[in-house]
């Protein structure tokens, strides 16, 4: 699977929140089954790339998935492309059941998911545990937890994960690797918007550092491991 | 009796608010037409009962007035949604005008005679010497088997949960693959439908004329804040507090001056604020609901069971 086919390409993109011009031309690609790392310090623009992607912003420039622009279209047409989103605020619905959660997730189309809910919860068991529960009770793990199965439920080919191990004890931190890591097994192109080095290094193929809006360094791990320069002006604090 | 005149009141304002409350939730838009459509609906169906009978009106006129109701979402609405929410405010405002003289120029100023049924009119039974209409009890089951459905949509189909959904969260449950602005056009057209349904129980029990959009709208506006913002069993609640709250003031004599009497403090015309102190209950029953209102903000902004914590 891991091929060097490319599934999403993104060409001098730029994204406006009303009259402020958040991204100045961002180029970068992710190919079939590799996960991709997005680095940077907060304001970079990474989660406004995810974002843009989407269909959650305005944009110009283009987003090819898979061949086609999907640049300018709505993010729930997005959605049914195949391109997943797990926003960074784990903007879980807390009123509802962690599985009426996970239900919304589902696109109700017809295609078979190559996830059910027995994946989830033996991937996460305290998410069967707590299956019944109010979302909004969970503990920030367990909601971490929630977002990153919702949106998988919806059976993305590509999936954007916005800063998912941010605030997590480190034992949390290892699960979500081990979820990654499953991800790529099953197939699914992954880009992992990250603050911490050390989760990115370890299981990205790639990875991208942005800095005022745009892409400053592009390259393997072991390529950004050895630029110094690179991890002083745009990433250590 | 006041008590069952009050509390069928009240399961009408609910129908009315209970879509009101949900558009603004969902949408962000204060809907000021929402009491036109109610309007309409009473109209359509004296129109309809008018060709052939009650029953004709009371099935299709909701069902119509929906359908309006989503056109306007569609091609309106919608179009004004990206200059932002004071446009679409002066949007649903400007629409109850033409709707007001829209209704003015068809029906005329004066009020119609859509009338109950003949079977409803007579009473159903008898409590002490005042007794309770049918119609009136008729008026609740409708508004009872509305409340029981709508319950029933929104905690059991999927389409509820998408609602549920996207009431707090419209991005992420957009971004999740929902057609998020295809559901706001249903509860926009079902909101709607349902102020048309009062409308067509609501416009014979009362009366139906130009000026009956506005009697209820601010009513509604009320029972929205005091239940809480987006909070449909806070909405109830309110409907039937301020119902129940309306119809037993009416008939209630109670004054400061009274209450004074009672404790042996004369207040005669000579005392400053006379007038103040010997106004009835009844007196001031309308203006009930707006000092409800007042009391509300000032103590719990959000409502009875608002969940926005501004």
């Amino acid at each position: 699977m891991s091929g060097q086919k490319i599934a999403l390409e993104v060409k001098d993109l730029q994204a406006f929140y009303g009259k402020s011009h958040i991204l100045q031309g961002v180029n970068l690609h992710v190919n079939e089954g590799e996960i991709v790392a997005l680095l940077g310090r907060n304001g970079a623009g990474r989660s406004t790339t995810a974002k843009a992607v989407m269909g959650m912003v305005d944009t110009k420039g283009e987003i090819i998935w898979r061949g086609e622009n999907i640049a300018g279209m709505k993010a729930y047409e997005v959605a049914h492309k195949g391109v997943g989103y797990v926003p960074e605020s784990r903007d879980i619905f807390p009123k509802l059941t962690v599985h009426q959660n996970l239900m919304l997730g589902e696109k109700g189309t017809k295609k078979q998911s190559r996830w059910s809910f027995e994946d989830m919860y033996n991937m996460f068991p305290r998410l069967r545990e707590r299956q019944h529960t109010e979302a909004g009770v969970l503990s920030g793990g367990e909601q971490q937890m929630l977002t990153l199965c919702r949106t998988l439920m919806g059976d993305p080919d590509l999936i954007m994960i916005d800063e998912p191990t941010e605030g997590l004890a480190p034992a949390i931190v290892k699960l979500v690797a081990e979820y990654l890591r499953e991800l790529k097994r099953r197939g699914i192109s992954v880009v992992l918007i990250e603050q911490k080095l050390s989760i990115a290094l370890q299981i990205s193929d790639r990875v991208y550092v942005m800095g005022d809006r745009r892409i400053v360094f592009e390259g393997t791990p072991a390529e950004l491991n050895a630029d110094a320069n690179v991890r002083k002006e745009w990433l250590e604090v | 009796m006041s008590m069952l005149n009050g509390l069928s009141y009240g399961l009408l304002l609910f129908m009315l608010s209970a879509g009101l409350t949900l558009i603004f939730s969902m949408m962000g838009v204060l809907n000021f037409a929402h009491a036109s459509f109610y309007m309409i609906g009473a109209y359509f169906a004296y129109q309809l009962s008018s060709w052939s009978n009650y029953w004709v009106g009371f099935l299709i006129a909701p069902i119509l007035v929906a359908l309006l109701g989503g056109l306007f979402e569609r091609y309106m609405l919608r179009k004004t949604h990206k200059f932002g929410h004071v446009a679409e405010l002066l949007l649903t405002f400007g629409l109850s005008f033409v709707i007001l003289e829209l209704v003015q120029l068809v029906w005329g100023r004066t009020s119609v005679d859509y009338a109950i049924p003949t079977a409803m009119q007579a009473p159903l039974f008898k409590l002490y010497d005042s007794t309770f209409q049918t119609y009136r009890g008729f008026m609740m089951l409708v508004a009872l088997l509305m409340l029981v459905s709508l319950y029933l949509l929104l905690k059991k189909t999927r389409i509820g949960l998408v609602i549920q959904a996207a009431l707090t969260h419209p991005d992420t449950t957009e971004a999740l693959g929902h057609n998020v602005p295809r559901v706001f056009a249903y509860v926009f057209a079902g909101g709607c439908g349902l102020a048309a349904l009062a409308g067509v129980i609501g416009g014979n029990a009362f009366i139906t004329e130009p000026g009956m959009a506005q009697s209820v709208g601010a009513i509604i506006f009320v029972v929205v804040v005091v239940g809480g913002m987006g909070s449909l069993g806070g909405a109830l609640i309110a409907s039937i507090l301020i119902g129940l709250m309306q119809t037993f003031a009416v008939g209630l004599d109670w004054s400061i001056l009274g209450g004074a009497k009672s404790l042996g403090v004369e207040i005669t015309s000579a005392t400053p604020g006379y007038s103040l102190w010997s106004l009835k209950l009844s007196q001031i029953a309308p203006i009930l609901p707006y000092l409800l209102l007042v009391l509300m903000l000032i103590v719990r902004p959000k409502g009875i069971m608002g969940t926005r914590d501004e």
